[in-house]
């Protein structure tokens, strides 16, 4: 059995993914592991982003309203219920459903390019004011305050299904986001890989031929935007969890705009990009804050500015473009079969 | 009567003050298609080289009216020069590279003025309305955005440069061919518009003071604006911003600030679901 370049790929990277979620929490600090469980949860987000704007072509400047949305539901509904289960579920399905509405008030509209940009920002910074400006007693959804610009603190953590008690915090929610992470990836590959798939980056290339050859683009556009909605309240279930707490700022416009960069950074139009990227910007950030070498915004800004004018496709194209023609000149000098 | 009166003042001042914030923006998106997030670092500096500039003895009004447009427009020139004309017709790319270079100038401020809340107090003393009293610097803000949208009006309507570079937005080959310098023309309307920005920054100082991030706060406006008000720049960033302004401006008499910032939020998705294209896709295509 011969086996392909991509399979290979796939499978290396599988199995580096194997290592680090298990065999990392055994060696590492769990002040390290602590880390870059945020890391990896932003991981997932910038991976949402990646599959509704880099392969739906789906210019969506309000991801953060979806990964706010999680955030706040599963703050809101664990208080009330005490157990997390439901409010998991709770805070993947209400992203969904107000992607879903969203998507048929933009799809149907004819809603595109950069007009659509604004209705999602907007969007998202309708959840900024409205949450922003529910401070006070008055506002409690049951038992749960949600105490504007002061955010709601002490969020209970993720249990195991069915015990309470059994709490995933540290070392086991690492375990519990980087499996998810990986989870995550390797469905959207399978996904993009489908039939289904295809047709949605068919659309993004050129979405009068598509709906000319017989697809109703709006059905797959709402597909890919529900499904994208749901991984961001997926990362927003686990960032409340992963810091028991949650402010407006997961809905302001500077976290907005950072998901975009991560994904841009990264190689818009890859997976894997928005991976690396959202996880170089996060370290770059935290290393900065630490050792207070110099603002950060002055030096962020300055490597993006270089990287857009040096590296305008982003750092994973880059690398596959350098080292795609070595990787393949070689396994072209072998015999091809024609049957792989 | 007379609170119908101030409401009504108000209400303009929201209006011009959207307008003001929003034509920088308007001349460099709609005239050349770039997308500049560094928009409200724009502003700020031009608030800073007012503030600081007064601080240092300057003349008020020539340190608002002549010294931050200048020094906005001619580091918009440089901008222009060293980063933006490499990324022409590359939206995405433009949105990046000046996102980073909003954040470097919002760190260089930070770095070297430091996290202070700077002002001004605005001049003109109070203007009494029956039992109420209204700054005279809000007419002020409301007569000099007119003045100021006129005065873009006429320039690309009567003057050679005008049209020159209304020429070049339609279709750069064709003005390039019949001896036009695009990149000259390209040059110079980016830093008029960085101009008008520093401007508007300088203007707005008085009132809303001058922080390193303050930009932040401008650009989400400017921006909801200008593309609300579509493809042609002018008209439609005035139109979109009467209709914010005075949506957001009532809303927030009934209600609150909150609700009425939530209002032109909502007005603005609506807007963009009835005319996909902003206000000027479907009216006022002929104008500017």
């Amino acid at each position: 059995m011969k086996i392909s370049l991509e399979t290979a790929g796939l499978l290396a990277m599988a199995a580096i993914g194997v290592v680090l979620i298990f065999v990392l929490p055994a060696v590492a600090e769990v002040f390290l592991l602590f880390d870059l469980t945020v890391f990896i949860v932003m991981s997932i987000l910038a991976l949402s982003l990646a599959l509704v704007w880099g392969f739906g072509g789906i210019l969506c400047f309000g991801q953060s309203a979806f990964f706010g949305l999680g955030a706040y539901t599963y703050a809101v509904a664990v208080i009330n219920f005490g157990e997390s289960t439901i409010p998991i579920v709770l805070a993947i399905l209400l992203p969904v459903i107000l992607a879903i509405v969203l998507g048929y008030f933009m799809f149907w509209g004819r809603v595109s390019d950069v007009y659509l940009a604004v209705i999602t920002l907007a969007v998202s910074l309708i959840f900024y004011y409205l949450v922003g400006a529910s401070a006070g007693s008055d506002y409690k959804i049951g038992k749960a305050l949600l105490g504007g610009y002061n955010g709601m603190p002490s969020v209970p953590p993720i249990n195991v299904p069915g015990y309470p008690k059994s709490e995933i915090v540290y070392g086991d929610l690492y375990i519990l986001a980087a499996s998810v992470l990986m989870l995550v990836y390797f469905a959207l590959r399978w996904f993009l890989a489908s039939d289904f798939g295809h047709v949605v980056v068919s659309i993004r290339e050129n979405e009068s031929r598509a709906a000319l050859l017989g697809y109703d683009t709006r059905i797959y556009k709402l597909t890919v935007f529900a499904i994208g909605g749901g991984i961001a309240g997926i990362a927003g279930t686990l960032f409340t969890a992963w810091g028991a707490y949650v402010s407006p700022t997961v809905f302001s416009m500077v976290f907005t705009a950072q998901i975009i960069i991560w994904v841009l950074v990264g190689g818009l139009g890859t997976l894997l990009g928005a991976i690396v990227g959202c996880m170089l910007i996060q370290f770059a950030t935290t290393w900065l804050g630490e050792t207070k070498l110099a603002d950060i915004n002055l030096i962020l800004g300055a490597v993006f500015v270089l990287l857009v004018l040096f590296i305008p496709k982003g750092i994973v194209p880059m690398f596959r473009d350098l080292l795609g023609p070595l990787i393949r000149g070689r396994t072209s000098a072998e015999p091809r079969s024609d049957n792989n | 009567m007379d609170l119908a009166l101030v409401v009504l003042i108000q209400v303009l001042y929201a209006i011009a003050s959207l307008a003001l914030v929003s034509v920088g923006l308007a001349i460099i998106f709609g005239m050349m298609g770039v997308i500049n997030f560094a928009h409200g670092e724009f502003l700020m500096m031009g608030g800073y080289a007012f503030v600081l500039s007064v601080g240092a003895g300057v003349n008020f009004w020539i340190a608002m009216l002549v010294i931050a447009p200048v020094t906005v427009g001619v580091i918009g020139i440089i901008i222009e020069r060293l980063i933006i004309r490499h990324l022409y017709g590359r939206i995405m790319e433009t949105v990046l590279a000046t996102w980073g270079l909003s954040l470097f100038l919002i760190g260089l401020a930070a770095t070297v003025l430091g996290y202070h809340q700077k002002g001004v107090a605005p001049p003109l003393g109070k203007v009494v309305i029956g039992t109420y009293r209204e700054g005279g610097y809000t007419f002020f803000v409301i007569g000099i955005t007119i003045v100021l949208l006129l005065m873009v009006y006429a320039g690309l309507k009567y003057t050679k440069f005008g049209l020159i570079a209304r020429g070049t937005m339609q279709n750069a080959d064709m003005s390039s061919a019949l001896g036009a310098s695009v990149n000259k023309i390209y040059a110079v309307t980016f830093g008029v518009g960085a101009a008008l920005s520093g401007l508007a920054g300088a203007i707005l100082a008085p009132i809303a003071g001058v922080l390193p991030d303050i930009g932040v706060t401008y650009v989400i406006k400017a921006f909801i604006t200008v593309i609300g008000g579509g493809a042609v720049a002018l008209s439609g960033t005035v139109a979109a911003a009467i209709l914010f302004g005075a949506v957001n401006q009532t809303v927030t008499f009934l209600s609150r600030p909150v609700v009425g910032e939530v209002a032109l939020l909502v007005v603005a998705i609506v807007l963009l679901r009835l005319l996909p294209n902003g206000i000027t896709g479907k009216y006022f295509r002929k104008s500017l």
